[in-house]
């Protein structure tokens, strides 16, 4: 008996406590860098897209909702030709995002991306690509690979030795 | 014509009044139990969220108001209007004021009680005539929850007309002008609280509709505008609860300073809050539980009442006379 109206009281006194409630669309909340949210296509410093449509993403992508074509262009550098996320069907796992081997994709602290129409949903290359290099700044696919583009050629990349020719016995 | 137009204003007042107050209660319910979980609540609709009834009331006329093929159709169109017309009749005897009171009935009292007891009929209807599993067992336990219930119910309350000499209503309050009886009858206001809970199945006796077991219990099967009738009655089976609390226990009308009216009204608003806190606090009992308690302590308490007050008015002589 007695502990009901201990319980009551305990209930009553929370009417004096702060509310833990957050007045989102007046109050934001505070979203982490590395909330998983809207997704984004970066490039990189030099502003080139990183993405190099290695279709790793799309392969990694638990519900299939990534689609994209790979093309090249004059210097021999791969790029998505068109690059298209069904935003009503990702899950926001991030696996994409841990897939790239460029940093190019990334998910950034954005969720309020509501639409009014379906197809609203379906973000292309245009919506995805933005102009900086999102959370990895000094990262540049090309410029540590050694693969061979218009304008650098092998061995040219950071921190890649000259190649070695592997018919010749001379050191 | 004034013997007509006053009573006219007062039936619609009470009207307008008991319906708009179990309007709001469902605003106020909300925003207290979220206050009391340190939430919000409904807070953006009008001011404070007040118009949030209005929103809901939209919401519910224009979902489909659907008939299961199954269903009985007369007794299941006919339970939520039951329910909520029993409980809306009682307000007939409910004195409001001294002169604020529909029908100042001599058998007031019992009046209510009957009423109470007839609101159980749409329940128990209801839950049968939806031919569903849920809607059976919770309509069972309603007839199980509502004649344990009822018996002491009553009983607690003769303790209030041994002391107050009358079923009128107007004279219980008269009768407590040196003393309100929720001091001499503290043991009878125990159990009728406890009973009017049971009576308005509110949370820890929601039985018949124990949602996280029973789904939504007798009104299952209910949609739009019945589900809102069934709603209401809930609601004005509490405000018509603390009526009968205040009036029975705490007074009624009567009071320092200000009118009347204002301070039922607030003495009502108190009790009303109570109840919210009641459920914002106490887990539902279980189906034994319930049925140990209602028999084996409430019922005994109810009768020892009785008895003392009984002895204690017959030795004092005073209030048997009128
Ligand atoms: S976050 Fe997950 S679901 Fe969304 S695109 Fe990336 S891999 Fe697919
Ligand atoms: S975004 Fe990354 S993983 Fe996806 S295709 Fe482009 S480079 Fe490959």
């Amino acid at each position: 008996m007695a502990n009901i109206f201990t319980t009551l009281w305990r209930v009553f006194r929370h009417a004096f406590r702060p509310r833990v409630t957050v007045q989102y669309p007046e109050q934001k909340f505070y979203l982490p860098p590395r909330w998983r949210g809207r997704i984004i296509l970066s490039r990189d410093p030099d502003g080139e897209e990183r993405c190099v449509a290695c279709y790793l993403c799309a392969v990694a992508c638990p519900v299939d909702c990534i689609a994209l074509q790979a093309t090249e262009d004059e210097h021999g550098r791969r790029y998505p030709e068109f690059f298209r996320i069904n935003f009503s069907r990702c899950i926001f796992c991030g696996f994409c995002e841990e897939a790239c081997p460029t940093y190019a994709i990334q998910l950034t602290p954005d969720m309020e991306m509501s639409e009014y129409r379906r197809q609203d949903m379906v973000y292309e290359k245009e919506d995805l690509l933005i102009e900086g290099t999102g959370k990895y700044r000094d990262y540049n696919y090309y410029r540590v690979a050694g693969l061979a583009i218009g304008g650098k050629d092998k061995g040219e990349a950071e921190r890649e030795q000259a190649p070695v020719d592997l018919r010749s016995l001379l050191p | 014509m004034r013997d007509v137009l006053i009573p006219l204003a007062v039936v619609v007042g009470v009207l307008a009044g008991v319906f708009a107050v179990a309007a709001q209660l469902v605003w106020l319910e909300r925003r207290l139990l979220a206050l009391w979980q340190d939430r919000y609540g409904p807070n953006r609709v009008g001011p404070f969220g007040l118009l949030q009834v209005v929103a809901d009331g939209i919401k519910l006329l224009s979902k489909e108001d659907w008939t299961p093929p199954f269903a009985d159709k007369g007794v299941f169109v006919l339970a939520p209007a039951i329910a909520a017309t029993a409980a809306l009749l009682s307000f007939a005897v409910v004195p409001f004021a001294q002169n604020i009171v529909i029908s100042d009935l001599n058998i007031g009292l019992l009046f209510f009680l009957a009423m109470s007891s007839l609101g159980v009929y749409g329940v128990v209807l209801g839950g049968w005539a939806s031919n569903n599993k849920y809607g059976l067992l919770g309509s069972l336990r309603a007839a199980g929850q509502m004649i344990s219930y009822e018996v002491f119910m009553g009983l607690s309350l003769c303790g209030v007309v041994l002391m107050a000499g009358s079923l009128r209503l107007n004279a219980v309050v008269e009768a407590q002008r040196e003393m309100w009886f929720f001091v001499p009858q503290f043991l009878g206001l125990a159990v009728f609280v406890i009973a009017g809970l049971a009576e308005t199945r509110r949370i820890p006796f929601d039985l018949p509709e124990a949602e996280n077991e029973l789904v939504a219990g007798y009104h299952t099967e209910y949609s739009s505008m019945k589900f809102a009738m069934f709603f209401l009655g809930e609601y004005l089976g509490i405000t018509l609860i603390s009526s009968m609390i205040v009036t029975l226990f705490f007074g009624g009308w009567l009071g320092p300073w200000l009118p009347g009216l204002v301070w039922f009204l607030l003495k009502i608003a108190v009790c009303i809050i109570g109840f919210i806190l009641i459920r914002a606090a106490l887990p539902r009992l279980r189906y034994d539980q319930l049925m140990a308690l209602g028999w084996k302590v409430l019922l005994p308490l109810a009768l020892l009442n009785i008895i003392v007050t009984g002895g204690v008015v017959l030795a004092s002589g005073s209030r048997l006379s009128d």
